[in-house]
């Protein structure tokens, strides 16, 4: 296999706008013809779902929950980037593209990000045309706040729901195109897997998570937007469905996976209480404008943080990073936060958490200003703990968050398998090895508004296609393929809960794929996830039927898939000989433990070709070239 | 029993509503829960109700949930007759077990609406919602036609009453409280976040007729200012929203 990611050529400011006027169109009358599958209903595939059916294809729209409206983007909460300049603090498209790129460690394309930068302002627009209530100044005229990896205020934001607000909106769209019938909405339905006719993505399988129905779905061309992989750690800050089943579908069936390692630990999340825990919060990162970070100087001082008095607290960051301060980007915030841990001096009852004090602020502000600004955050953490952070300072700790890897796309959006496009977080595209934040947000939107409903007419315009409907001995096939994987979960009836076998492969990949990895580490949770996965085959045990709504067989299919994809993670990281973002391997370090790249063998994306069940993957490199931005160590003293 | 205990674990007794689906018959089943942490969250105690189902051969109890941090609105379920449990401003994830205490018998039934069908044990059809929007809970925008996003400058107080309004997370815990099981809190959100700012305005009027009529028709009850729904909102939505939803509707028939 070659990859081509199909970067045009011409100047990286005009790439875009080039390749744009470039592209074939699928006349209005011709759009009424194609059918286009949609999966997922957040940011990106709700925002597609809408644009697409507003440009006249005809959508079936996909979705795990009951309804559109909760896809997990509806979580974020702090904010989405645009390069409006606002402000006034001197950022620009350009700015904004640089700082994505130095905040990936320079392991994303500069094409892309570019095309961020460049449609990041129109995202604006459309949302606040759509009526999404972001902040606003005395003046009525939009706020904007600065968060993490930046040094411009660039941040727009809907007090701590940013994400609720941006995918109400896209919801709003899609439930209009749904009202005009343009969009076939069809919630809870689990993709069990996909359908290529003449090596073309063509269709898909999926279950009726009520009835537990195993249906059929045929297009011209089909759009996954079905999100991240990090659950596959267990404790992370994602939804409990979210999985990275349908993903890997699509790597068995031929589309590459790109570099699967690059997973983001977020800094600031509320820490591990216990074994019954069944997720972890993220605390937004806007929390680090005012909050400041620290530990007790002294390993072990255990008394209570409020009588530690300021002589005796290490303001770590500060200290280390003085020109950006607490607001280092997230893989640099997290791996300090576990050095200091390690070193003995983190803080509550497991000494795995650090301070985020915000006396300071509000002895300057006042408490009304600072509950103004993060009000909801602070009730939400005092509802989850029992603690006041108006009283004593905040505990966090990282948590695995986000999934830089995906899906590999070319500037299309479209991975290897044709037909098959990757939008969102679901693809590797844009945030290199490390995601700044409010960076998801404008990416998942980006995709969907304004670079995908571009690049599929492209496709479906320059491609003949074959008729193909949903009872074709293809889709026949493949449904049968999946209801004997459904019977063979149920008919295991061991004696461990998929819960169980879940908390394990993460507990593995905590500690040995998490924040700070080394070789030999590596090594072991390959052979613990190989030994984990057998068990599971053999050991599970799923109750009732396939015929109904089960949630522990729908937790099953996505376990099992997770057991194969966290040996992929551990693959690529092995693969991966440097330091980069969010990929640490402690042989890879500098004399003052930062990462350390090697971009002589290493500047590129790994893509990872399914060779078969119980088979080393294949490995396809991309190179990355930077003709404008110089490759640098990445610095934030 | 909403006293916050000091004790780390506790014994509960539950009474569970199990239905296998929305034909069969339900009724309460009581369970064990014994030695639960009180940092648990409500759910996360169900989930250890239900890995001991589970080895035991049993049905696990069936809940909505998702994001388990209180903003998707998958998760509900009336807690000794209230929707979400006592805890104010609160979803059933973010309830935690320290609100209990050791020895209370705590009663789990589903939202109870002739609008939301029950498909098993707590897990209900909340479609009806959906169908309300789509009526036209939106603005009519295509990506592409939006002006430069200043160019309409909104009183910042206006933003924030919009904002207000539209924190609704659609769990419908509003409808389950109410007396009449109404949507107007659900209806009078949307339609306030809507109309209070100008991009929504050229609407308005269409807006609140239409989403009224899906409303009635969905089999949703009227309000009579019991301000059940209100009290029990996990995001205290106020009712302000239903007068300005009559306000809006009112208006509506002048053009």
């Amino acid at each position: 296999m070659q990859l081509d990611a199909k970067i045009p050529g011409g100047p990286l400011t005009e790439k875009w706008d080039k390749y744009h006027f470039d592209m074939k169109l699928v006349s209005p009358a011709n759009k009424k013809k194609l059918d286009i599958i949609v999966i997922g209903t957040g940011l990106a595939g709700a925002s597609a779902s809408a644009t697409l059916a507003e440009l006249g294809y005809n959508i079936k729209s996909f979705c795990l929950q009951d309804s559109p409206r909760r896809a997990h983007s509806i979580a974020a909460q702090g904010g989405i980037n645009a390069a409006k300049n606002y402000s006034n603090d001197g950022d620009s498209i350009w700015r904004l593209f640089y700082d994505t790129i130095k905040g990936g460690d320079f392991r994303s394309r500069e094409a892309n990000v570019y095309r961020l930068a460049q449609i990041s302002n129109n995202i604006i627009d459309h949302c606040v045309a759509q009526g999404v209530p972001f902040a606003r100044d005395y003046g009525g005229l939009l706020a904007n706040r600065s968060f993490g990896g930046a040094q411009v205020s660039r941040t727009f934001y809907s007090r701590g729901q940013t994400g609720q607000q941006l995918l109400l909106g896209a919801y709003g769209g899609l439930m209009r195109q749904v009202a005009d019938g343009k969009i076939k909405m069809f919630p809870r339905r689990e993709i069990l897997d996909f359908v290529l006719v003449n090596n073309k993505a063509r269709g898909i399988v999926v279950r009726n998570l009520i009835t537990g129905k195993i249906e059929t779905h045929a297009a011209d061309a089909i759009v996954l937007g079905a999100g991240g992989y990090i659950n596959t750690f267990f404790l992370s800050t994602n939804a409990m469905t979210s999985n990275v089943t349908a993903a890997f579908r699509a790597y068995e069936k031929g589309a590459c996976f790109a570099n699967p390692c690059f997973t983001q630990i977020h800094p600031t999340c509320i820490p591990v209480h216990g074994t019954h825990q069944s997720k972890l919060t993220l605390m937004s990162e806007s929390l680090r404008n005012d909050g400041r970070v620290w530990v007790p100087k002294t390993p072990g001082d255990k008394r209570s943080l409020n009588q530690i008095p300021e002589s005796e607290r290490d303001y770590y960051l500060e200290n280390r990073y003085p020109a950006f301060g607490n607001l280092v980007p997230r893989d640099v915030a997290s791996r300090n936060a576990k050095m200091q841990c390690d070193m003995g001096k983190g803080v509550g009852k497991t000494g795995l958490a650090v301070c985020l004090d915000f006396d300071d602020a509000i002895k300057r502000d006042g408490k009304d200003v600072i509950r103004k600004k993060y009000g909801n955050l602070f009730q939400m953490y005092e509802k989850i703990t029992g603690d006041n952070p108006y009283e004593s300072p905040m505990m966090i700790y990282p948590a695995a968050h986000y999934a830089m890897g995906g899906l590999w796309v070319d500037y299309n959006l479209m991975s290897t398998i044709p037909g098959l496009f990757v939008i969102g977080e679901a693809n590797f595209s844009d945030h290199g090895a490390n995601r700044l934040g409010a960076s998801a947000l404008m990416q998942g939107l980006g995709d969907g508004y304004f670079i995908l409903p571009y690049t599929i007419g492209g496709y479906l315009a320059g491609t003949s296609m074959q008729k193909v409907t949903a009872d074709d001995p293809e889709f026949k096939d493949a449904a049968k393929k999946s209801e004997s994987r459904i019977n063979s979960l149920l008919s295991i009836n061991g004696k461990r809960t998929v819960d169980d076998f879940h908390k394990e492969l993460g507990s593995i990949l905590w500690e040995h794929c998490g924040m700070s990895r080394n070789n030999e580490k590596l090594l072991r949770a390959q052979n613990l996830i190989r030994e984990l996965r057998e068990e599971f085959w053999k050991n599970v045990i799923v109750p009732g039927s396939g015929k109904e709504f089960n949630q522990s067989l729908e937790r099953a299919g996505r376990v099992a898939d997770f057991l194969e994809f966290g040996e992929l993670i551990v693959i690529d990281a092995l693969a991966r000989k440097e330091s980069c973002g969010s990929h640490f391997n402690e042989a890879y370090q500098t004399e003052e433990n930062e990462a350390k790249r090697n971009d002589k063998d290493f500047c590129h994306v790994a893509a990872w070709e399914f060779a078969g069940e119980n088979k080393e993957p294949v490995f396809h490199k991309e190179p990355l070239a930077f003709e404008n931005v110089e490759l640098s160590q990445r610095s934030y003293k | 029993m909403i006293s916050t205990t000091d004790k780390k674990n506790i014994n509960l007794t539950l009474k569970i509503w199990r239905q296998k689906g929305p034909d069969n018959k339900g009724n309460l089943e009581t369970y064990h829960a014994n030695d639960i942490s009180t940092d648990m969250s409500f759910l996360e105690m169900i989930d250890v109700i239900n890995e001991r189902l589970t080895l035991e051969g049993k049905d696990p109890v069936a809940f909505d949930h998702d994001c388990r941090e209180g903003i998707c609105g998958m998760c509900g379920a009336m807690i000794n007759g209230r929707a979400h449990g006592p805890e104010k401003g609160t979803t059933l994830c973010q309830l935690h077990m320290r609100h209990f205490a050791d020895g209370d018998t705590i009663v789990i039934e589903p939202w109870r609406s002739r609008a939301f069908k029950i498909i098993k044990d707590l897990a209900v059809d909340r479609s009806p919602l959906d169908k309300i929007i789509q009526a036209g809970g939106y603005i009519s925008v295509n990506a592409g036609q939006a002006p430069d996003a200043n160019a309409i400058p909104i009183p910042q107080e206006t933003a924030e009453t919009a904002m207000d309004a539209a924190e609704c997370i659609g769990c419908g815990a509003c409808v389950a409280s109410c007396p009449n099981a109404s949507a107007m809190l659900f209806v009078g959100a949307r339609i306030s976040h809507l109309a209070l700012l100008p991009q929504g305005k050229p609407e308005a009027a269409k807006r609140v007729q239409v989403m009224i009529n899906e409303m009635d028709e969905l089999l949703f009850g009227n309000c009579s200012n019991h301000r059940e729904c209100e009290a029990e909102c996990p995001k205290e939505i106020s009712i302000t929203n239903i007068a300005r939803l009559n306000r809006e509707f009112i208006k509506s028939g002048f053009f």
